[in-house]
């Protein structure tokens, strides 16, 4: 199992956010993680990536037979954690590119590896731009610097698509893009799909989920997984809404 | 331009790595300042009379003068009784004639400061002129450039052999009556490099000039003239460093520019003198009086500046925009971390019409560090068309720094049009966590942000110190975060 995440409780500032939450994940799979707002799924990909502030009160999370929690957020990322962050910050003066070499070059450094050479650098750089449609002169910005929200989604898929990680977290990537945005994303994000590979997608819509299959759904509310299924679950969740499922979670 | 992540990591965890000092043999004259002080340095130099006068008159004047205290810096008051005011390095004869005579030990010490003296050895493209203490040891390819008619030389060489430059320039455009620290330094200067380009010449290689304090409670003064005739074209760098040691160290510099019609002198500094420890003991005192005067027309001064080291920086470049269409520019990155106090800033004076000036201000502040911002925009009646832009930026690193910006400007002519645009900022946890997901360790993150953020400036130095620069920011920001 790539990652297990058991009865994982975490408070921010005193208010406890995430009340029991437990979650297997397997290479190879998409995992699409809905619920309303506010039930707690941003604080699950923050708490997963490191972010400070986070306090995890219970539980553990065992990502490839490590202790995840133990870790500092580079190591993590190191050992191929990736979050496709919601919000992606902008880092004025800091050429985009620049900071992706430097993001893969400390991965191959703790791998044990040499640092890759510039023109194999540039030649995956471009072919994975061309992918998700990304302009030459986006490239050399800097990252986030003027952005739409668009452009900070999609930046956010390249960068994954250049670091090649084995498990991606994205937290609400489909939010704020137009239809044909959303096509590049899913159509990235499926490229990306692998036998060793796994996703976690957080997302408020199920019309994501219109493009990327998933091999399973789970419905997040009040801090803890309530329901999973497989795709069916999601579109009832379009039909439906979310108060059945809360209200089976309530009865049972 | 990027500097490669290899050498940051190779950066992180180290201190200040000038700090050593060079066990040499120097001749020092003992602590006190007089006439009779004044009349040695001369003799020492074997000057000409008319350099002696003007040392004397300056001295006298000092003496009626009161140390400003208008800066917002805390500074223990100097004792100028206690500090020596010549050392130089031991030698036999009249001092070397080539490198093959310089003293092993002082090829030595520039050797570990990364500046190779020996020609073959030396950076493609830049001759040095290395002062130590209080004299020059040897300047590189002298002849070279003589081929093209540029003089780059020991200042007291060119005392001796080109006085009339001398006399026609020397406190022109900054006056010996200048200030505080300008007239000491006129009366007590020891060396610095002097700069002659030709007209219509454009200097074949970048001029550079290595300042290395050495002894204890010596000061050291130099002086720096630089000529640029009608129509022709320099880049010039200076660095410096200085041994770690607990007292307060001065360093009075004067700078002057000359730049006639149609000339352009750009001008680089990156500053690294032993900025103190962290509870703010030892470090240099750097206060420092740099003009330029764009006395042409189409003329053009670049000051660029990346300061980082000393305990106590005060300093403003400027540009006096005499000829018509000149332009003046000011690049300034300062870094202040630990019990650093830097008052730094620029004065454009426009006099001339259609002139122009550029600021870009970087204040990087960590640490207990205290940074000023002060910049004087002029603007004569005479000076129709005159255009500035001003932008501060300003941004803090913990919670018991401060960063502040005294912009002063007048403006006597209604075409003038003058911006002024400042920011303060913080190191967001946004930012930083943004960079450590994607792999960075947290001090890789720091410097890549505040680097992003000083990229206006460092574009701006010429390729091989802008990587220095980035490192040496490294450096002097270490532990500033965590």
């Amino acid at each position: 199992m790539m990652l297990h995440i058991d009865n994982l409780y975490v408070s921010v500032g005193g208010t406890e956010i995430l009340k029991g939450l437990s979650l297997e994940v397997n290479a190879g799979e998409v995992h699409a993680i809905m619920g309303p707002n506010g039930s707690g799924k941003s604080t699950l990909a923050h708490v997963l990536a490191g972010r400070d502030g986070y306090d995890v009160t219970r539980g553990n999370v065992v990502y490839n037979g490590r202790d995840l929690l133990d870790m500092d957020p580079e190591t993590r990322a190191w050992h191929g954690l990736f979050l496709g962050f919601q919000y992606p910050v902008e880092i004025p003066g800091v050429n985009n590119t620049y900071l992706l070499k430097a993001a893969l070059n400390a991965r191959r450094k703790f791998n044990g590896e040499t640092e890759i050479d510039a023109v194999q650098f540039l030649r995956i750089v471009k072919e994975k731009a061309k992918m998700m449609q990304i302009d030459q002169s986006f490239l050399n910005r800097g990252v986030n610097e003027g952005f739409s929200g668009g452009e900070r989604k999609r930046n956010e898929v390249f960068q994954m698509a250049v670091l090649e990680p084995t498990l991606a977290i994205l937290d609400e990537t489909d939010s704020g893009l137009d239809i044909d945005a959303l096509k590049i994303v899913a159509d990235g994000i499926n490229a990306l799909r692998s036998p060793d590979r796994a996703f976690v997608l957080i997302t408020h819509y199920q019309r994501l989920l219109d493009y990327i299959e998933p091999d399973h759904v789970h419905v997040l509310a009040d801090g803890r997984i309530i329901k999973s299924g497989n795709k069916t679950l999601a579109s009832q969740l379009e039909s439906r809404g979310y108060d059945w499922v809360l209200a089976e979670a309530a009865s049972a | 331009m990027a500097i490669k992540n290899q050498e940051i990591q190779d950066l992180v965890g180290r201190q200040y790595q000038h700090g050593f000092v060079t066990d040499i043999e120097s001749d020092t004259i003992p602590p006190g300042l007089d006439e009779d002080v004044v009349r040695l340095i001369s003799r020492k130099k074997k000057e000409p009379r008319f350099m002696l006068d003007w040392r004397l008159k300056s001295f006298r004047h000092w003496q009626t003068m009161r140390e400003p205290d208008w800066a917002k810096l805390n500074i223990t008051p100097i004792d100028y009784e206690a500090i020596s005011y010549f050392s130089a390095p031991k030698q036999n004869n009249d001092g070397p004639k080539s490198l093959e005579e310089v003293d092993p030990k002082l090829l030595e010490t520039y050797e570990k400061l990364g500046i190779p003296l020996h020609e073959r050895a030396a950076l493609a493209g830049v001759a040095v002129d290395a002062v130590f203490d209080s004299v020059s040891v040897t300047t590189t390819f002298r002849e070279k450039l003589a081929e093209s008619g540029v003089i780059f030389c020991p200042f007291s060489d060119a005392v001796r052999e080109h006085p009339e430059l001398i006399e026609q320039y020397l406190g022109t455009v900054v006056p010996y009556r200048d200030n505080f620290f300008a007239t000491l330094n006129s009366a007590v200067f020891s060396d610095g490099s002097f700069v002659y380009i030709p007209k219509g010449v454009r200097c074949p290689m970048e001029l550079s000039t290595y300042f290395r304090i050495n002894e204890a409670n010596t000061g050291q003064f130099e002086r720096t003239l630089i000529i640029a005739d009608e129509g022709s074209h320099v880049s010039y760098l200076e660095g410096c460093t200085a041994p770690m040691r607990d007292e307060n160290q001065l360093h009075a510099a004067v700078v002057e520019l000359i730049v006639l019609k149609d000339a352009q002198i750009k001008y680089s500094t990156v500053q690294n003198w032993y900025p103190g420890d962290e509870e703010g003991r030892g470090g240099i005192y750097n206060f420092v009086t740099k003009r330029a005067d764009c006395r042409g027309a189409n003329s053009k001064v670049s000051w660029t500046q990346v300061e980082a080291g000393s305990a106590i920086t005060w300093k403003y470049p400027s540009c006096i925009l005499r000829g018509e269409n000149s332009v003046g520019e000011f690049y300034s990155v300062a870094v202040t971390n630990n019990r650093q106090q830097a008052d730094t800033g620029t004065k454009m004076i426009h006099i001339g019409r259609n002139t122009r000036s550029t600021i870009v201000s970087k204040g990087i502040s960590a640490g207990r560090a205290q940074q000023s911002y002060r910049g004087l925009v002029k603007v004569f009646p005479t000076a129709e068309g005159a255009r500035n832009h001003t932008q501060c930026d300003s941004l803090l690193m913990g919670k018991e720094c401060s960063a502040h910006t005294f912009p002063y400007m007048e403006i006597r002519n209604p075409t003038a049009i003058v911006e002024h645009e400042a920011t303060t900022s913080k190191i967001s946890e946004d930012q930083l966590f943004y960079c450590r997901q994607r792999g960075l360790s947290e001090e890789d993150a720091v410097n890549m942000i505040v680097n992003g953020f000083c990229k206006e400036v460092f574009r701006e130095l010429p390729m091989e110190f802008a990587v220095e620069a980035q490192a040496l920011l490294n450096v002097s920001l270490e532990g500033a975060v965590g």
